[in-house]
Protein backbone atom coordinates (compact mmCIF):
# COMPACT_ATOMS: atom_id res chain seq x y z
CA UNK A 1 0.00 0.00 0.00
CA UNK A 2 0.96 3.59 -0.59
CA UNK A 3 -0.03 5.88 2.26
CA UNK A 4 -0.03 9.67 2.57
CA UNK A 5 -0.10 11.22 6.04
CA UNK A 6 -0.57 14.58 7.69
CA UNK A 7 1.02 14.37 11.11
CA UNK A 8 1.15 16.84 14.00
CA UNK A 9 4.75 17.87 14.70
CA UNK A 10 5.64 19.84 17.81
CA UNK A 11 9.16 20.13 19.25
CA UNK A 12 8.14 20.68 22.85
CA UNK A 13 5.37 21.91 25.13
CA UNK A 14 6.33 25.52 24.37
CA UNK A 15 6.34 25.11 20.60
CA UNK A 16 3.10 25.89 18.73
CA UNK A 17 3.35 22.93 16.35
CA UNK A 18 1.83 22.24 12.91
CA UNK A 19 0.61 19.51 10.58
CA UNK A 20 3.27 18.21 8.17
CA UNK A 21 2.95 15.94 5.11
CA UNK A 22 4.57 12.49 4.90
CA UNK A 23 4.46 9.66 2.42
CA UNK A 24 5.23 5.97 2.80
CA UNK A 25 5.40 3.28 0.10
CA UNK A 26 5.18 -0.52 0.37
CA UNK A 27 3.10 -0.61 3.53
CA UNK A 28 1.97 -4.14 4.35
CA UNK A 29 -1.80 -4.24 5.04
CA UNK A 30 -1.20 -6.64 7.93
CA UNK A 31 1.05 -4.20 9.76
CA UNK A 32 -0.33 -2.63 12.87
CA UNK A 33 -0.70 1.14 12.78
CA UNK A 34 2.26 1.52 15.14
CA UNK A 35 4.45 -0.70 12.95
CA UNK A 36 3.61 1.57 10.05
CA UNK A 37 4.74 4.56 12.15
CA UNK A 38 7.95 2.66 13.05
CA UNK A 39 8.58 2.18 9.34
CA UNK A 40 8.00 5.87 8.69
CA UNK A 41 10.41 6.75 11.52
CA UNK A 42 13.13 4.53 10.02
CA UNK A 43 12.68 6.33 6.74
CA UNK A 44 12.93 9.70 8.52
CA UNK A 45 16.07 8.68 10.40
CA UNK A 46 17.72 7.52 7.18
CA UNK A 47 16.98 10.95 5.74
CA UNK A 48 18.53 12.54 8.84
CA UNK A 49 15.25 13.93 10.17
CA UNK A 50 13.86 13.84 13.69
CA UNK A 51 11.70 10.78 14.34
CA UNK A 52 8.02 11.23 15.18
CA UNK A 53 7.50 10.67 18.90
CA UNK A 54 4.51 8.67 20.03
CA UNK A 55 3.61 6.71 23.15
CA UNK A 56 3.33 2.93 23.18
CA UNK A 57 4.28 0.09 25.44
CA UNK A 58 2.55 -3.29 25.36
CA UNK A 59 1.35 -3.27 21.76
CA UNK A 60 -1.29 -5.78 22.74
CA UNK A 61 -4.12 -3.50 23.77
CA UNK A 62 -3.69 -3.61 27.54
CA UNK A 63 -1.51 -0.70 28.64
CA UNK A 64 -3.45 2.25 27.19
CA UNK A 65 -0.34 4.17 26.12
CA UNK A 66 -0.85 4.34 22.38
CA UNK A 67 -3.55 7.02 22.27
CA UNK A 68 -3.71 9.31 19.23
CA UNK A 69 -6.34 10.79 16.94
CA UNK A 70 -6.41 9.04 13.57
CA UNK A 71 -8.60 10.54 10.85
CA UNK A 72 -10.47 12.54 13.46
CA UNK A 73 -11.35 9.55 15.65
CA UNK A 74 -9.78 8.42 18.92
CA UNK A 75 -7.61 5.37 18.12
CA UNK A 76 -8.74 5.45 14.50
CA UNK A 77 -11.80 4.36 12.55
CA UNK A 78 -12.69 1.22 14.53
CA UNK A 79 -14.80 1.46 17.66
CA UNK A 80 -13.49 0.06 20.95
CA UNK A 81 -9.95 -0.53 19.68
CA UNK A 82 -6.54 0.77 20.72
CA UNK A 83 -4.14 2.14 18.09
CA UNK A 84 -1.80 -0.84 18.45
CA UNK A 85 -4.69 -3.17 17.61
CA UNK A 86 -5.59 -1.18 14.50
CA UNK A 87 -4.16 -2.58 11.27
CA UNK A 88 -3.38 -0.99 7.95
CA UNK A 89 -6.02 -3.17 6.28
CA UNK A 90 -8.56 -0.77 7.79
CA UNK A 91 -7.27 1.82 5.29
CA UNK A 92 -7.16 1.88 1.51
CA UNK A 93 -4.25 2.21 -0.86
CA UNK A 94 -3.59 5.90 -1.56
CA UNK A 95 -5.45 7.14 1.54
CA UNK A 96 -4.43 10.33 3.30
CA UNK A 97 -4.40 9.75 7.06
CA UNK A 98 -4.54 12.59 9.58
CA UNK A 99 -2.67 11.86 12.81
CA UNK A 100 -2.90 14.18 15.82
CA UNK A 101 -2.33 13.89 19.54
CA UNK A 102 -5.28 13.53 21.94
CA UNK A 103 -6.36 17.08 22.71
CA UNK A 104 -7.48 18.42 26.08
CA UNK A 105 -6.27 21.31 28.20
CA UNK A 106 -5.64 18.76 30.96
CA UNK A 107 -3.46 16.66 28.59
CA UNK A 108 -0.73 19.06 27.37
CA UNK A 109 1.26 17.91 24.34
CA UNK A 110 4.87 17.09 25.25
CA UNK A 111 6.22 16.31 21.80
CA UNK A 112 4.55 15.40 18.47
CA UNK A 113 1.90 12.79 19.37
CA UNK A 114 3.02 12.36 22.97
CA UNK A 115 0.85 13.90 25.68
CA UNK A 116 1.14 14.29 29.43
CA UNK A 117 -1.63 12.16 30.96
CA UNK A 118 -0.54 12.61 34.57
CA UNK A 119 -3.82 14.42 35.29
CA UNK A 120 -5.34 10.91 35.37
CA UNK A 121 -2.75 9.81 37.91
CA UNK A 122 -3.64 12.72 40.17
CA UNK A 123 -7.34 11.85 39.93
CA UNK A 124 -6.50 8.31 41.05
CA UNK A 125 -4.21 9.60 43.81
CA UNK A 126 -7.10 11.70 45.12
CA UNK A 127 -9.10 8.62 46.09
CA UNK A 128 -8.80 5.68 43.71
CA UNK A 129 -7.47 3.33 46.37
CA UNK A 130 -8.39 1.63 49.65
CA UNK A 131 -6.53 2.46 52.84
CA UNK A 132 -5.42 -0.84 54.34
CA UNK A 133 -2.10 -1.99 55.67
CA UNK A 134 -0.64 -4.43 53.23
CA UNK A 135 1.05 -7.47 54.65
CA UNK A 136 0.60 -11.16 54.02
CA UNK A 137 -1.73 -11.92 51.13
CA UNK A 138 -5.10 -12.39 52.87
CA UNK A 139 -7.14 -15.57 52.59
CA UNK A 140 -9.08 -15.14 49.34
CA UNK A 141 -12.39 -16.39 50.74
CA UNK A 142 -12.42 -14.50 54.02
CA UNK A 143 -14.67 -11.80 52.52
CA UNK A 144 -17.41 -13.48 50.49
CA UNK A 145 -18.31 -11.52 47.32
CA UNK A 146 -21.03 -12.76 45.00
CA UNK A 147 -19.98 -13.68 41.50
CA UNK A 148 -22.14 -11.04 39.71
CA UNK A 149 -20.76 -8.31 41.99
CA UNK A 150 -17.17 -9.44 41.42
CA UNK A 151 -17.79 -9.47 37.67
CA UNK A 152 -19.37 -5.99 37.71
CA UNK A 153 -16.46 -4.60 39.74
CA UNK A 154 -14.04 -6.23 37.35
CA UNK A 155 -15.79 -4.74 34.32
CA UNK A 156 -15.25 -1.29 35.84
CA UNK A 157 -11.67 -2.10 36.82
CA UNK A 158 -10.86 -2.95 33.20
CA UNK A 159 -10.22 0.73 32.35
CA UNK A 160 -6.66 1.07 31.05
CA UNK A 161 -6.43 4.86 31.46
CA UNK A 162 -5.84 5.49 27.78
CA UNK A 163 -7.65 8.84 27.69
CA UNK A 164 -9.72 8.11 24.55
CA UNK A 165 -12.87 9.04 26.47
CA UNK A 166 -11.47 12.52 27.12
CA UNK A 167 -10.14 12.88 23.57
CA UNK A 168 -13.44 12.03 21.92
CA UNK A 169 -15.62 14.04 24.33
CA UNK A 170 -16.74 17.41 22.97
CA UNK A 171 -16.20 18.78 26.51
CA UNK A 172 -12.97 16.89 27.27
CA UNK A 173 -14.75 15.39 30.24
CA UNK A 174 -13.03 12.69 32.30
CA UNK A 175 -16.16 11.26 33.89
CA UNK A 176 -15.99 7.85 32.20
CA UNK A 177 -12.48 7.27 33.54
CA UNK A 178 -13.25 8.63 37.02
CA UNK A 179 -16.57 6.83 37.29
CA UNK A 180 -15.00 3.51 36.32
CA UNK A 181 -12.70 3.72 39.34
CA UNK A 182 -15.41 5.02 41.68
CA UNK A 183 -17.76 2.18 40.68
CA UNK A 184 -15.07 -0.48 40.77
CA UNK A 185 -14.32 0.31 44.40
CA UNK A 186 -17.80 1.11 45.68
CA UNK A 187 -19.10 -2.28 44.55
CA UNK A 188 -16.67 -4.12 46.81
CA UNK A 189 -16.86 -4.30 50.61
CA UNK A 190 -13.25 -3.12 50.93
CA UNK A 191 -13.98 -0.03 48.89
CA UNK A 192 -17.34 0.83 50.40
CA UNK A 193 -15.76 2.07 53.63
CA UNK A 194 -14.28 5.18 52.03
CA UNK A 195 -16.91 5.55 49.30
CA UNK A 196 -18.04 9.05 50.24
CA UNK A 197 -14.67 10.73 50.63
CA UNK A 198 -13.41 8.92 47.56
CA UNK A 199 -16.05 10.18 45.16
CA UNK A 200 -15.86 13.74 46.50
CA UNK A 201 -12.08 13.93 46.32
CA UNK A 202 -11.85 12.34 42.89
CA UNK A 203 -14.50 14.66 41.44
CA UNK A 204 -12.76 17.67 43.03
CA UNK A 205 -9.47 16.63 41.46
CA UNK A 206 -11.10 15.97 38.10
CA UNK A 207 -12.46 19.53 38.15
CA UNK A 208 -9.15 20.99 39.34
CA UNK A 209 -7.35 19.39 36.39
CA UNK A 210 -9.57 21.33 33.99
CA UNK A 211 -11.67 18.54 32.48
CA UNK A 212 -15.13 19.63 31.26
CA UNK A 213 -18.70 18.70 32.21
CA UNK A 214 -20.41 15.56 31.01
CA UNK A 215 -23.17 16.19 28.44
CA UNK A 216 -24.09 12.50 28.26
CA UNK A 217 -23.41 12.25 24.52
CA UNK A 218 -22.03 8.73 25.12
CA UNK A 219 -19.25 9.13 22.56
CA UNK A 220 -16.82 7.91 25.24
CA UNK A 221 -18.37 4.47 25.51
CA UNK A 222 -18.31 4.07 21.73
CA UNK A 223 -14.56 4.74 21.56
CA UNK A 224 -13.42 3.16 24.84
CA UNK A 225 -11.19 0.16 24.05
CA UNK A 226 -12.47 -1.55 27.19
CA UNK A 227 -16.13 -0.74 26.49
CA UNK A 228 -16.53 0.80 29.92
CA UNK A 229 -20.27 1.43 30.19
CA UNK A 230 -21.69 4.94 30.54
CA UNK A 231 -23.90 3.54 33.30
CA UNK A 232 -20.82 3.90 35.50
CA UNK A 233 -21.20 7.65 35.04
CA UNK A 234 -24.75 7.45 36.37
CA UNK A 235 -23.45 5.37 39.28
CA UNK A 236 -20.79 7.97 40.07
CA UNK A 237 -23.38 10.77 39.94
CA UNK A 238 -25.54 8.76 42.34
CA UNK A 239 -22.64 8.15 44.72
CA UNK A 240 -21.59 11.79 44.50
CA UNK A 241 -25.06 13.13 45.21
CA UNK A 242 -25.42 10.71 48.11
CA UNK A 243 -22.05 11.76 49.51
CA UNK A 244 -22.94 15.46 49.23
CA UNK A 245 -26.28 14.94 51.00
CA UNK A 246 -24.80 12.87 53.82
CA UNK A 247 -21.68 15.01 54.24
CA UNK A 248 -21.07 15.97 57.87
CA UNK B 1 -9.53 25.93 43.63
CA UNK B 2 -11.68 28.22 45.76
CA UNK B 3 -14.40 26.80 47.99
CA UNK B 4 -16.95 29.08 46.35
CA UNK B 5 -16.47 27.43 43.01
CA UNK B 6 -19.22 24.94 42.27
CA UNK B 7 -18.31 21.41 41.24
CA UNK B 8 -19.10 20.28 37.70
CA UNK B 9 -21.49 17.64 39.01
CA UNK B 10 -23.34 20.16 41.20
CA UNK B 11 -23.86 22.48 38.25
CA UNK B 12 -25.21 19.62 36.21
CA UNK B 13 -27.62 18.78 39.04
CA UNK B 14 -29.07 22.27 38.87
CA UNK B 15 -29.28 21.98 35.11
CA UNK B 16 -31.23 18.75 35.55
CA UNK B 17 -33.55 20.04 38.32
CA UNK B 18 -34.44 23.20 36.43
CA UNK B 19 -34.77 21.29 33.14
CA UNK B 20 -37.07 18.69 34.70
CA UNK B 21 -39.20 21.39 36.29
CA UNK B 22 -39.59 22.96 32.87
CA UNK B 23 -40.54 19.53 31.51
CA UNK B 24 -43.23 19.27 34.20
CA UNK B 25 -44.47 22.76 33.43
CA UNK B 26 -44.77 21.96 29.72
CA UNK B 27 -47.34 19.25 30.57
CA UNK B 28 -49.58 21.70 32.46
CA UNK B 29 -49.14 24.34 29.80
CA UNK B 30 -50.10 21.90 27.03
CA UNK B 31 -53.20 20.71 28.91
CA UNK B 32 -54.29 24.33 29.24
CA UNK B 33 -53.69 25.06 25.56
CA UNK B 34 -55.65 22.02 24.45
CA UNK B 35 -58.80 23.92 25.45
CA UNK B 36 -58.24 25.98 22.30
CA UNK B 37 -59.23 22.90 20.30
CA UNK B 38 -62.78 22.85 21.74
CA UNK B 39 -65.66 23.97 19.48
CA UNK B 40 -65.39 27.71 18.75
CA UNK B 41 -67.83 29.27 21.25
CA UNK B 42 -66.90 26.93 24.08
CA UNK B 43 -63.18 27.35 23.47
CA UNK B 44 -63.53 31.12 23.49
CA UNK B 45 -65.16 31.46 26.92
CA UNK B 46 -63.47 28.51 28.60
CA UNK B 47 -59.95 29.50 27.54
CA UNK B 48 -60.42 33.06 28.81
CA UNK B 49 -61.97 31.85 32.07
CA UNK B 50 -59.07 29.43 32.53
CA UNK B 51 -56.50 32.18 31.93
CA UNK B 52 -58.32 34.38 34.41
CA UNK B 53 -58.38 31.58 36.99
CA UNK B 54 -54.62 31.08 36.66
CA UNK B 55 -53.74 34.72 37.11
CA UNK B 56 -55.57 34.90 40.45
CA UNK B 57 -54.48 31.64 42.11
CA UNK B 58 -51.72 31.81 44.77
CA UNK B 59 -50.44 28.28 44.04
CA UNK B 60 -50.18 29.18 40.36
CA UNK B 61 -48.35 32.37 41.40
CA UNK B 62 -45.77 30.32 43.29
CA UNK B 63 -45.38 27.90 40.40
CA UNK B 64 -44.92 30.79 38.01
CA UNK B 65 -42.14 32.28 40.16
CA UNK B 66 -40.41 28.92 40.28
CA UNK B 67 -40.86 28.80 36.51
CA UNK B 68 -39.20 32.19 35.92
CA UNK B 69 -36.37 31.24 38.28
CA UNK B 70 -35.93 27.89 36.54
CA UNK B 71 -35.70 29.44 33.09
CA UNK B 72 -33.16 32.01 34.28
CA UNK B 73 -31.08 29.49 36.24
CA UNK B 74 -31.19 26.95 33.39
CA UNK B 75 -29.91 29.53 30.93
CA UNK B 76 -27.23 30.87 33.30
CA UNK B 77 -25.96 27.36 34.02
CA UNK B 78 -26.08 26.55 30.31
CA UNK B 79 -23.76 29.50 29.67
CA UNK B 80 -21.39 28.66 32.56
CA UNK B 81 -21.20 25.01 31.53
CA UNK B 82 -20.62 25.83 27.88
CA UNK B 83 -17.83 28.29 28.72
CA UNK B 84 -16.08 25.81 31.04
CA UNK B 85 -16.32 23.14 28.36
CA UNK B 86 -14.77 25.47 25.79
CA UNK B 87 -11.80 26.08 28.09
CA UNK B 88 -11.23 22.36 28.55
CA UNK B 89 -9.88 22.04 25.00
CA UNK B 90 -7.89 25.08 23.91
CA UNK B 91 -6.28 23.58 20.79
CA UNK B 92 -8.86 22.10 18.43
CA UNK B 93 -8.47 19.05 16.20
CA UNK B 94 -7.46 19.80 12.61
CA UNK B 95 -9.44 16.91 11.26
CA UNK B 96 -12.46 15.99 13.34
CA UNK B 97 -14.78 13.05 12.74
CA UNK B 98 -15.82 12.51 16.34
CA UNK B 99 -19.39 13.24 15.35
CA UNK B 100 -19.60 9.71 13.97
CA UNK B 101 -19.90 8.21 17.44
CA UNK B 102 -22.64 10.35 19.00
CA UNK B 103 -25.98 11.83 17.99
CA UNK B 104 -25.95 15.40 16.65
CA UNK B 105 -28.59 16.71 19.02
CA UNK B 106 -26.73 15.48 22.10
CA UNK B 107 -23.79 17.64 21.02
CA UNK B 108 -25.87 20.72 20.24
CA UNK B 109 -28.00 21.23 23.33
CA UNK B 110 -26.71 24.81 23.58
CA UNK B 111 -27.76 25.62 20.02
CA UNK B 112 -31.18 23.99 20.47
CA UNK B 113 -31.53 25.80 23.80
CA UNK B 114 -30.71 29.13 22.17
CA UNK B 115 -33.48 28.58 19.60
CA UNK B 116 -35.86 27.78 22.46
CA UNK B 117 -34.69 30.88 24.31
CA UNK B 118 -35.39 33.15 21.35
CA UNK B 119 -38.77 31.47 21.01
CA UNK B 120 -39.48 32.13 24.69
CA UNK B 121 -38.68 35.83 24.31
CA UNK B 122 -41.11 36.13 21.39
CA UNK B 123 -43.69 34.02 23.19
CA UNK B 124 -43.53 36.08 26.39
CA UNK B 125 -43.73 39.33 24.43
CA UNK B 126 -46.75 38.31 22.35
CA UNK B 127 -48.87 36.63 25.01
CA UNK B 128 -47.55 36.88 28.57
CA UNK B 129 -46.67 40.58 28.38
CA UNK B 130 -49.83 41.58 26.55
CA UNK B 131 -51.99 39.62 28.99
CA UNK B 132 -50.28 40.98 32.10
CA UNK B 133 -49.47 44.54 31.13
CA UNK B 134 -51.24 45.29 27.84
CA UNK B 135 -54.84 46.39 27.44
CA UNK B 136 -56.94 43.52 26.14
CA UNK B 137 -60.68 43.89 25.41
CA UNK B 138 -63.00 41.90 27.71
CA UNK B 139 -65.19 39.01 26.61
CA UNK B 140 -68.90 38.68 27.52
CA UNK B 141 -68.03 37.18 30.92
CA UNK B 142 -65.76 40.09 31.70
CA UNK B 143 -62.49 38.17 31.31
CA UNK B 144 -59.57 39.51 29.27
CA UNK B 145 -59.98 38.16 25.75
CA UNK B 146 -56.76 36.18 25.32
CA UNK B 147 -58.52 33.79 22.96
CA UNK B 148 -59.07 36.48 20.29
CA UNK B 149 -55.42 37.48 20.58
CA UNK B 150 -54.26 33.88 20.09
CA UNK B 151 -56.44 33.39 17.03
CA UNK B 152 -55.25 36.70 15.57
CA UNK B 153 -51.56 35.89 16.11
CA UNK B 154 -51.87 32.36 14.70
CA UNK B 155 -53.57 33.65 11.56
CA UNK B 156 -50.10 34.79 10.39
CA UNK B 157 -48.56 32.02 8.31
CA UNK B 158 -44.93 32.90 9.05
CA UNK B 159 -45.67 32.92 12.78
CA UNK B 160 -47.12 29.41 12.68
CA UNK B 161 -44.14 28.25 10.63
CA UNK B 162 -41.61 29.65 13.11
CA UNK B 163 -43.63 28.20 15.98
CA UNK B 164 -43.61 24.70 14.49
CA UNK B 165 -39.87 24.86 13.75
CA UNK B 166 -39.17 25.91 17.34
CA UNK B 167 -41.19 22.93 18.55
CA UNK B 168 -38.94 20.68 16.47
CA UNK B 169 -35.93 22.23 18.24
CA UNK B 170 -37.66 21.73 21.59
CA UNK B 171 -38.38 18.12 20.70
CA UNK B 172 -34.71 17.36 20.07
CA UNK B 173 -33.71 19.27 23.22
CA UNK B 174 -36.12 17.14 25.26
CA UNK B 175 -35.22 13.92 23.49
CA UNK B 176 -31.73 14.24 24.93
CA UNK B 177 -32.55 16.45 27.92
CA UNK B 178 -35.03 14.24 29.70
CA UNK B 179 -32.84 11.18 29.48
CA UNK B 180 -29.69 13.16 30.29
CA UNK B 181 -31.26 14.66 33.40
CA UNK B 182 -32.04 11.19 34.74
CA UNK B 183 -28.42 10.18 34.19
CA UNK B 184 -27.12 13.36 35.80
CA UNK B 185 -29.25 12.64 38.86
CA UNK B 186 -27.82 9.13 39.03
CA UNK B 187 -30.28 6.58 37.61
CA UNK B 188 -27.90 3.73 36.92
CA UNK B 189 -29.99 0.57 36.99
CA UNK B 190 -30.15 -0.72 33.37
CA UNK B 191 -33.85 -1.58 33.53
CA UNK B 192 -34.93 1.86 34.73
CA UNK B 193 -32.55 3.54 32.28
CA UNK B 194 -34.36 1.69 29.49
CA UNK B 195 -37.77 2.74 30.82
CA UNK B 196 -36.64 6.35 31.01
CA UNK B 197 -35.40 6.25 27.43
CA UNK B 198 -38.76 4.98 26.19
CA UNK B 199 -40.77 7.31 28.42
CA UNK B 200 -38.57 10.27 27.44
CA UNK B 201 -39.13 9.53 23.80
CA UNK B 202 -42.90 9.32 24.15
CA UNK B 203 -42.94 12.42 26.36
CA UNK B 204 -40.82 14.55 24.00
CA UNK B 205 -42.66 13.63 20.83
CA UNK B 206 -46.05 13.83 22.54
CA UNK B 207 -45.47 17.25 24.08
CA UNK B 208 -43.94 18.83 21.01
CA UNK B 209 -46.45 17.35 18.56
CA UNK B 210 -49.24 18.63 20.83
CA UNK B 211 -47.79 22.16 21.01
CA UNK B 212 -47.07 22.27 17.28
CA UNK B 213 -50.53 21.00 16.33
CA UNK B 214 -52.43 23.79 18.11
CA UNK B 215 -51.29 26.81 16.04
CA UNK B 216 -51.66 24.78 12.84
CA UNK B 217 -55.21 23.87 13.82
CA UNK B 218 -56.08 27.42 14.85
CA UNK B 219 -54.54 28.81 11.66
CA UNK B 220 -56.53 26.65 9.29
CA UNK B 221 -59.75 25.96 11.17
CA UNK B 222 -60.53 29.08 13.23
C1 LIG C 1 -38.81 24.66 27.79
C2 LIG C 1 -37.58 24.86 27.85
C3 LIG C 1 -36.49 23.89 28.25
C4 LIG C 1 -36.57 22.62 28.78
C5 LIG C 1 -37.81 21.82 29.13
C6 LIG C 1 -35.21 22.16 28.97
C7 LIG C 1 -34.86 20.93 29.50
C8 LIG C 1 -33.58 20.49 29.65
C9 LIG C 1 -33.19 19.28 30.29
C10 LIG C 1 -34.12 18.29 30.99
C11 LIG C 1 -31.83 19.17 30.20
C12 LIG C 1 -30.96 18.03 30.71
C13 LIG C 1 -30.13 18.38 31.89
C14 LIG C 1 -28.98 17.42 32.09
O1 LIG C 1 -28.29 17.08 31.13
O2 LIG C 1 -28.75 17.01 33.21
C15 LIG C 1 -31.37 20.31 29.48
C16 LIG C 1 -30.04 20.52 29.14
C17 LIG C 1 -29.58 21.67 28.53
N1 LIG C 1 -30.32 22.80 28.26
FE1 LIG C 1 -32.32 22.96 28.40
N2 LIG C 1 -34.34 23.12 28.55
C18 LIG C 1 -35.08 24.19 28.12
C19 LIG C 1 -34.60 25.41 27.65
C20 LIG C 1 -33.27 25.71 27.48
C21 LIG C 1 -32.76 26.99 27.09
C22 LIG C 1 -33.60 28.23 26.85
C23 LIG C 1 -31.39 26.85 27.00
C24 LIG C 1 -30.30 27.84 26.65
C25 LIG C 1 -30.33 29.01 26.27
C26 LIG C 1 -31.06 25.50 27.32
C27 LIG C 1 -29.79 24.99 27.30
C28 LIG C 1 -29.45 23.72 27.69
C29 LIG C 1 -28.14 23.15 27.57
C30 LIG C 1 -26.89 23.82 27.01
C31 LIG C 1 -28.23 21.85 28.10
C32 LIG C 1 -27.14 20.81 28.11
C33 LIG C 1 -26.23 20.88 29.27
C34 LIG C 1 -25.13 19.88 29.09
O3 LIG C 1 -24.53 19.80 28.01
O4 LIG C 1 -24.85 19.16 30.00
N3 LIG C 1 -32.21 24.82 27.62
N4 LIG C 1 -32.43 21.12 29.16
S1 LIG D 1 -12.71 4.65 30.41
FE1 LIG D 1 -12.10 3.60 28.50
S2 LIG D 1 -11.49 5.26 27.12
FE2 LIG D 1 -11.50 6.13 29.18
S3 LIG D 1 -9.42 5.90 29.96
FE3 LIG D 1 -10.54 4.06 30.63
S4 LIG D 1 -10.18 2.55 29.01
FE4 LIG D 1 -9.61 4.54 28.14
S1 LIG E 1 0.53 -0.02 23.19
FE1 LIG E 1 -0.41 -0.81 25.00
S2 LIG E 1 -2.52 -0.56 24.52
FE2 LIG E 1 -1.57 0.02 22.64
Amino acid sequence: MHIRMKIWRQESGQDTGKMLDYELADVNPDMSFLEMLDMLNEQLLEQGQRAIEFDHDCREGICGQCGMMINGRAHGPLKNTTTCQLHMRSFRDGDTIYIEPFRATAFPVKCDLKIDRSAFDRVIQAGGYISVNTGQAPEANSIPIGHPVAEAAFDAAACIGCGACVAVCKNSSAVLFTSAKVTHLVLLPQGEVEAQERVRHMVDQMDAEGFGHCSNTEACEAECPQQISVLHIARMNWEYNKAQLLKK
Amino acid sequence: MGQWKQKTLTRKNWMAFTGLFLCFFLVIHLLGNLQLMLPDEKAHLQFNAYSHLLSGNIIIKIISWVLYASIIAHVIYAVIITLTNKRSREVKYHYDKRGEVSKWYTRNMGLLGTIIFIFLVIHFRDFWYVYKFGSLPLDEQGHKDLYKLVVAVYSETWYVLVYVLCMVALCYHLLHGFFSAARTLGVYHPRYVQWIRVFGWIYSVGICAGFAWIPVYVHFLK
